[in-house]
């Protein structure tokens, strides 16, 4: 299963900068509910996107409701953003909802390597760098930008121009749109003598 | 030369350099190591999704003997449950894992079975997480066997699937941190409320990037289960994992256990096992010590588990918008300044992988043996496993439970989260030993307080969040 390459992205950036966004706010536990990877993105952040999460209602105060974030695909996140439970959901739900990265101060790990699995690019910057962001999108984040280069870990956004670092083994994959299993088979030979080895050494964890 | 090197390498190894190390099949061009998994659970919520995206790609699973099924999250906890869930699709999910395992021969702990209940409880029962082990499970608290000098950690549904079919894991060594206890715990204070003063100090994400060893003499006079509660939050730290040195406590509760080696095989591993400690003269990339002797009875006001403050402070100010303090108190319905102590609740639950083990319940019995829960209060007990609800029952604890005013419930993540089926009701002030206070986790705009199981006993009694020390 190969993915969608993330080479360079341009897009409608929208802020949510609070901090510990967990995975239950990204998708609520009740809005996992079918033995599915998809069909998730209606239930994207629906505690707060919906006044009702029975009927839909959207809530206007809720700033993916808000028609000048329409076409979002990067998120501006806070410290720890994705933490709590490890549900891939998550990731499944922002990418058919059509988030292709996230700029935060930081991730939680097992949402982190969710992402990198899912062709999500997570990018961590300073608080700085990111409010920078937030501003200089401002009232017209239509028009206004921000353009992710993981070819060359630059994000830059008008005069702005930020370098990003990112564990090579996430950015491979992500630029090759690579299937981490797959990858992983090309050592099934070393794997499998691991595995006989260890039967030996360790022979009580194979009964 | 290289020989000296690598002995002084030896005497200055972590134990989760040890771990690591003992699984290292290659270290990749890419900056990742392919680490090996001796160990896999998996559970309904998606257990099935995953080993039916392999089925889909023509892959199977490596060492289907190794893989194991736990019906947890999902399932209801009423006596006499079966299949049908109150959570509406609930059904699929128990109903598809069974078929997938079945059909893939992995071993599953099912819906009647004895063994049934929470992942993280039944492991241990029954022996099948053991020290110097890889263990790996799509849920976030796999940490919590950590407590056994066992490498495991939580990870997603495509690394689940990755580690089904290649028995490895593609891995970035995480830097280490020891966080040592020293001191004495003061009456009514236990691991809980050790882990939760940790991330009240250091922050939700101040584990960041670290495996943790958790060390020192008060660690060392917890008991196993306690330990398990220790390491079961290190994910809410934000860390990789937790793991504790294992010790005669860790060897002796293995010692005959389904799954634990046996006659000489027990020999070869408990002497194995012995040497996995770090070296007196290792390093770690970062070091915290913490005194226990001042810490008190703690308890969660927020919506973060680093919102926390001990039993005699106050609802924090709210600081700047940034902060999201202001979201966490208007959310909870507190004011800067408030008492925590007094503050009247709705609700109280025992249960989760966190504190729902037989010591939990036989502390929380402690305090309502004699005693009954505030009039009006939803109470409910969800004993970790099937096994701890036998052993309860067999010491009488159910009948504590019951009289008190408690439901007494079969096992399951339950009312940890809530997933469509049966919640807490809508702005529900609720007491909960679990390990997540997030905005409507228990239920729609639900407001949980974590603490420890003494506390919410104490707390179900009086309807107040009470200091457990006054009941004890």
């Amino acid at each position: 299963m190969s993915l969608e390459p993330f080479v360079v992205w341009r897009g409608v950036a929208a802020p949510m900068l609070r901090p510990n966004i967990d995975t239950d706010a990204i998708i609520p536990s009740r809005e996992m509910k079918r033995v599915s990877k998809t069909g998730l993105g209606e239930g994207l952040f629906a505690g707060e996107r919906y006044l009702d999460s029975k009927t839909r209602q959207p809530n206007p105060g809720f700033i993916l409701n808000n028609p000048s974030y329409s076409d979002c695909s990067i998120l501006l996140g806070g410290p720890n953003f994705g933490c709590g439970s490890s549900r891939e959901h998550a990731v499944w739900a922002l990418r058919e909802y059509g988030i292709r990265a996230i700029v935060a101060q930081g991730f939680g790990s097992i949402f982190a390597n969710n992402c990198v699995r899912n062709g999500l690019l997570p990018v961590i910057l300073s608080k700085q760098q990111i409010e920078a962001l937030v501003d200089w999108t401002g009232e017209s984040p239509g028009q206004r930008k921000i353009v992710i280069n993981l070819e060359q870990q630059k994000i830059t956004a008008g005069l702005l121009n930020y370098r990003f670092e990112i564990e090579s083994g996430a950015r491979h994959m992500l630029l090759n749109g690579l299937d981490a299993i797959a990858l992983t088979l090309q050592s099934k030979e070393v794997i499998k003598a691991f595995e006989s080895n260890r039967r030996q050494q360790r022979p009580w964890l194979y009964g | 030369m290289i020989l000296t090197e690598a002995i002084a390498r030896l005497m200055t190894a972590t134990l989760f350099d040890k771990l690591w190390d003992e699984h290292l099949v290659e270290s990749q061009t890419d900056g990742t190591d392919l680490i090996f998994i001796d160990r896999i659970f998996l559970h309904e919520r998606t257990g099935s999704i995953a080993l039916e995206s392999l089925k889909a790609e023509g892959r199977s699973v490596f060492c289907p003997e190794q893989v194991f099924c736990c019906m947890d999250h999902i399932v209801d906890t009423f006596p006499g449950r079966g299949d049908e869930t109150t959570m509406p699709s609930g059904r699929d999910f128990i109903v598809s894992l069974r078929h997938a395992a079945h059909n893939t021969g992995l071993t599953l702990f099912d819906l009647g079975d004895p063994r049934q209940g929470i992942v993280h409880v039944v492991s241990p029962e029954q022996g099948i997480v053991q020290p110097g082990a890889t263990l790996v499970c799509p849920d976030s608290h796999t940490c919590t066997q950590g407590a056994f000098g066992a490498l495991a950690w939580g990870i997603g549904s495509s690394e689940a699937e990755h580690a089904l079919v290649t028995k490895t894991l593609r891995v970035r060594r995480p830097q280490t941190l020891r966080v040592t206890f020293n001191g004495n715990l003061s009456s009514g204070v236990g691991a809980k409320d050790l882990i939760l003063h940790l991330i009240a100090n250091h922050g939700a994400a101040g584990g960041s990037g670290y495996a943790i060893e958790f060390a020192g003499d008060t660690v060392r006079n917890l008991d196993m289960e306690a330990r398990m509660t220790l390491c079961n939050m290190a994910v809410e730290f934000s860390a990789f994992t937790g793991l504790i040195a294992p010790d005669e406590k860790a060897i002796n509760y293995l010692k005959g256990r389904p799954y634990s080696p046996s006659g000489d095989a027990w020999e070869k591993a408990s002497t194995w096992w012995q040497s996995l400690h770090s070296d007196d003269g290792a390093t770690f990339d970062r070091e915290l010590m913490i005194d226990v002797s001042a810490i008190e009875p703690t308890v969660t006001w927020g919506t973060s588990p680093e919102h926390c403050v001990p039993i005699s402070g106050v609802v924090p100010s709210d600081g700047d918008l940034a902060s999201g303090l202001e979201r966490a108190r208007r959310y909870m319905d507190l004011q800067p300044g408030q008492k925590l102590d007094g503050l009247p609740i709705e609700a109280a639950f025992i249960g989760s992988c966190t504190n729902a083990r037989l010591s939990d319940l036989r502390l929380a019995a402690r305090v309502l043996r004699d005693r009954s829960v505030a009039d009006g209060l939803k109470a409910i007990c969800v004993p970790g496993s099937m096994a701890v609800r036998a052993a309860a029952e067999a010491e009488g604890l159910d009948e504590v439970f019951r009289k008190a005013g408690f439901e007494w419930r079969e096992s399951g993540c339950s009312l940890c989260f809530f997933a469509g089926g049966e919640h807490f009701g809508y702005q529900q002030r609720v007491i909960s030993t679990t390990n997540r206070n997030f905005e409507s986790r228990q239920g729609p705009s639900t407001r949980t307080h974590i603490a420890s199981p003494a506390m919410v006993a104490a707390s179900a009694v009086t309807g107040r969040i009470t200091d457990p020390r006054k009941l004890l």
